[in-house]
C-alpha cells in the first residue's frame, strides 16, 4: 500500500510537469474550469433575479447547498474521475499494461490520467461555500462544523464511488461514457438545487437508485433552518456514512468483477 | 467541385452514424439534463406566477429540451480533429490537396451535423415530451424558418471552431482555448439558462454576441416568438454572423499557412 502511494505520487508529479510544458494552454484550461463551475452558480444567482427564493430557500441557503454539492464533486473529479478514461484504455487494449504492474490498477489509472487543471473546479466551490457559511443563519459550533465535515467527506466518497462504478461498466460495454456522465455530471447538477424543486419521480431516482440526495440536500436540511417540504428528519444526515460506505463497497466490487471479466482486445 | 464537397459530407455523415451505442448514450445524457433543467424552469415559472417575462412554464420546458438537442448539432462542445492534425503535422497533407481547407472541413462538419441533428437533436425533445407538456412550431410553416435557422446556427458553430482549431498553429495545444470557447458558448447561447431570463443589460450583451445565433435565436423561432419580418431579421442576423466568422476564419487560415513549419522528420 505504501509502495502504491509512492508510485502514485511519482506518476502524478510527472503528469504535473508535463502539463506545465504547455503553460498558456494550462492556464487557460484552469481558468476555463474555474469559470464553468462559477457559471453554474451565476445561473443560480440569475434565477434569484427572477424569483425571490428557490422553493423557500434564500441565496445563502442555496449557496450552502451548492457548496456541499460542488466541493466534494470537485475533489472527486480531481482525484478519482481520471478513472473515466478506462473506456479509452479498454478500447485501445492498453489496459493490459496496468494489470502487468504490481500495483492496484485503479490507483494506476487514476495517477496516469491525473490532470492538475481540474483543480480549477475547487476554487469556486471553496469560495461559494465560504460565502455561504459567512452569511447563512447557522451557528457554527463544533457540532455543526462536524456535520459539515461529515457531509463533505461522505459526499466525496459517494461521488468517487459513482465515478468508479460508472467507469467499471466499460469492462462490459465501451462507448457508453456519455451515458455515465448523466449520473456523475448530471447528478452533480441536480444536487445544486433543492431537491423539492423536482417532480417526485426524479427525487425517487436521486434518493433511492443513485444516492445523490445524501451528498448535499440531506446535510443541508440538517444544517439549515430552511423550509423542508419533504419533511426529511435532521438525523437522516447520519445515514450518509453507511450510504457512502455501501456505494464505495459496491463500486469497488464492480471494478474487481470487471477486471475478472476483462479479456483484452484481440486482433 | 461541388460533387467533392457532397461526397465528403456524405462520408462524414456515415462515419458519425457508425457509433450507435455512443449515440444512444449521448441521447440519454442530453435527455437527463433536459429533465433536470425543465423541472427547475417549470418550478421557477410556477413560483413566479405561471410565467416569466412572457414565457410560460411550457415555453421554458420546451426551451430546455430543444436547447439540449442543439448541443451536438452545432458542435457546442467543440471538435479537436483539425487541431490534432495541426499538432501532429498531418495538416500538411490537407494543405497539399487541391481543395480549400476551410470548405473541406466545413463539408466534414455539415455531414456530421446532419446526422447529429437527426440522432441527437430530435430524440431528447421527443423523450422530453413523454414526461412534460411541450410545444411544437405552430403554424406548421414555422418549421421552415426554424430549419433554416438550424443550418445557420451550425454554420456559426463551424466558423467559430474552425478559428479556434487554427490557433493550434500558434499554441500547439489549443485545448485551453477550446474550453474557454465552450464556456462562452454555454453561457451566452442560452444553453445553461435562456438569455431571456438574464437581467436586461446582460440580455442585451448576449444578443449582441454571435453565440445567441447558435441556440437562443433558433429556439425562439421554434417557440414562435417571432413573426413576419421579424423572422427574416433573425435569420439575417444569423447569416451575418456566419459570413463574418467564416471570413475571419479565412484570414486566420491565410496567416497560419504562411507560418507552417512541418514538424517531425
Amino acid at each position: 500500500m505504501a509502495d502504491g502511494l509512492r508510485v502514485y505520487r511519482l506518476m502524478v508529479a510527472a503528469k504535473i510537469r508535463s502539463a506545465w510544458q504547455y503553460r498558456t494552454s494550462f492556464v487557460m484550461f484552469l481558468f476555463a474550469q474555474a469559470t464553468i463551475t462559477s457559471l453554474e452558480f451565476v445561473t443560480i444567482l440569475l434565477l434569484f433575479d427572477v424569483v425571490p427564493d428557490l422553493g423557500g430557500w434564500d441565496r445563502r441557503e442555496v449557496a450552502l447547498l451548492y457548496g456541499l454539492a460542488t466541493l466534494p464533486f470537485a475533489a472527486s473529479d480531481l482525484i478519482i474521475s481520471p478513472v473515466e478514461r478506462l473506456s479509452v484504455h479498454v478500447r485501445a487494449g492498453t489496459f493490459d499494461r496496468f494489470l502487468l504492474r504490481p500495483a492496484s490498477s485503479l490507483l494506476q489509472i487514476c495517477a496516469m490520467e491525473f490532470e492538475l487543471r481540474r483543480i480549477g473546479k475547487l476554487l469556486p466551490a471553496v469560495a461559494v461555500l465560504w460565502w455561504a457559511m459567512a452569511g447563512v443563519d447557522v451557528d457554527w459550533t463544533p457540532s455543526s462544523v462536524g456535520l459539515l465535515v461529515l457531509a463533505l467527506t461522505s459526499g466525496t466518497v459517494i461521488y468517487s464511488a459513482l465515478w468508479i462504478a460508472t467507469a467499471s461498466l466499460s469492462f462490459w460495454i465501451v462507448a457508453t461514457q456519455e451515458a455515465t456522465n448523466a449520473v456523475t455530471y448530471g447528478g452533480q447538477f441536480a444536487n445544486e438545487y433543492p431537491l423539492h424543486l423536482y417532480p417526485g419521480w426524479i427525487r425517487a431516482v436521486l434518493g433511492w437508485i443513485v444516492p445523490l440526495a445524501f451528498v448535499a440536500y440531506v446535510p443541508a436540511v440538517a444544517l439549515l433552518d430552511a423550509p423542508n417540504p419533504l419533511a426529511l428528519p435532521d438525523d437522516l444526515v447520519y445515514a450518509s456514512i453507511p450510504v457512502a460506505a455501501a456505494t464505495l463497497v459496491v463500486s469497488l466490487r464492480l471494478w474487481s468483477l470487471g477486471i475478472r471479466h476483462y479479456q483484452s482486445t484481440g486482433s | 467541385m461541388s460533387r467533392l464537397w457532397w461526397e465528403i459530407a456524405r462520408r462524414s455523415f456515415r462515419r458519425a452514424s457508425s457509433y450507435r451505442l455512443a449515440t444512444a448514450s449521448g441521447v440519454f445524457v442530453n435527455t437527463v439534463f433536459g429533465y433536470l433543467r425543465a423541472s427547475i424552469l417549470i418550478f421557477v415559472a410556477t413560483a413566479a406566477g405561471g410565467s416569466i417575462r412572457g414565457q410560460s412554464a411550457t415555453d421554458l420546458a420546451t426551451f430546455a429540451f430543444v436547447s439540449q438537442g442543439f448541443i451536438m448539432t452545432i458542435g457546442a462542445f467543440g471538435d479537436h480533429e483539425l487541431a490534432e492534425r495541426i499538432r501532429t503535422g498531418d495538416v500538411v497533407i490537407d494543405l497539399y490537396r487541391p481543395a480549400d481547407l476551410q470548405l473541406w472541413w466545413a463539408a466534414t462538419w455539415f455531414g456530421r451535423s446532419g446526422f447529429l441533428a437527426l440522432a441527437r437533436g430530435i430524440p431528447p425533445v421527443v423523450l422530453g415530451a413523454l414526461a412534460f407538456d411541450l410545444e411544437w412550431p405552430d403554424p406548421l410553416w414555422h418549421w421552415l424558418p426554424f430549419l433554416a435557422s438550424v443550418v445557420l446556427a451550425t454554420t456559426v458553430g463551424f466558423a467559430l471552431r474552425f478559428c479556434s482549431n487554427l490557433l493550434t498553429f500558434w499554441l500547439l495545444d489549443n485545448r485551453g482555448v477550446e474550453q474557454l470557447l465552450t464556456v462562452l458558448i454555454s453561457f451566452f447561447s442560452g444553453l445553461v439558462l435562456p438569455i431571456t431570463l438574464f437581467p436586461s443589460w446582460l440580455e442585451r450583451i448576449a444578443r449582441a454576441l454571435p453565440f445567441a445565433s447558435m441556440i437562443q435565436l433558433p429556439t425562439e423561432l421554434y417557440l414562435g416568438r417571432y413573426d413576419g419580418m421579424e423572422i427574416v431579421s433573425v435569420l439575417a442576423q444569423q447569416a451575418g454572423w456566419a459570413v463574418a466568422l467564416l471570413l475571419v476564419g479565412r484570414a486566420v487560415l491565410r496567416a497560419a499557412t504562411a507560418r507552417v513549419v512541418i514538424q517531425g522528420g
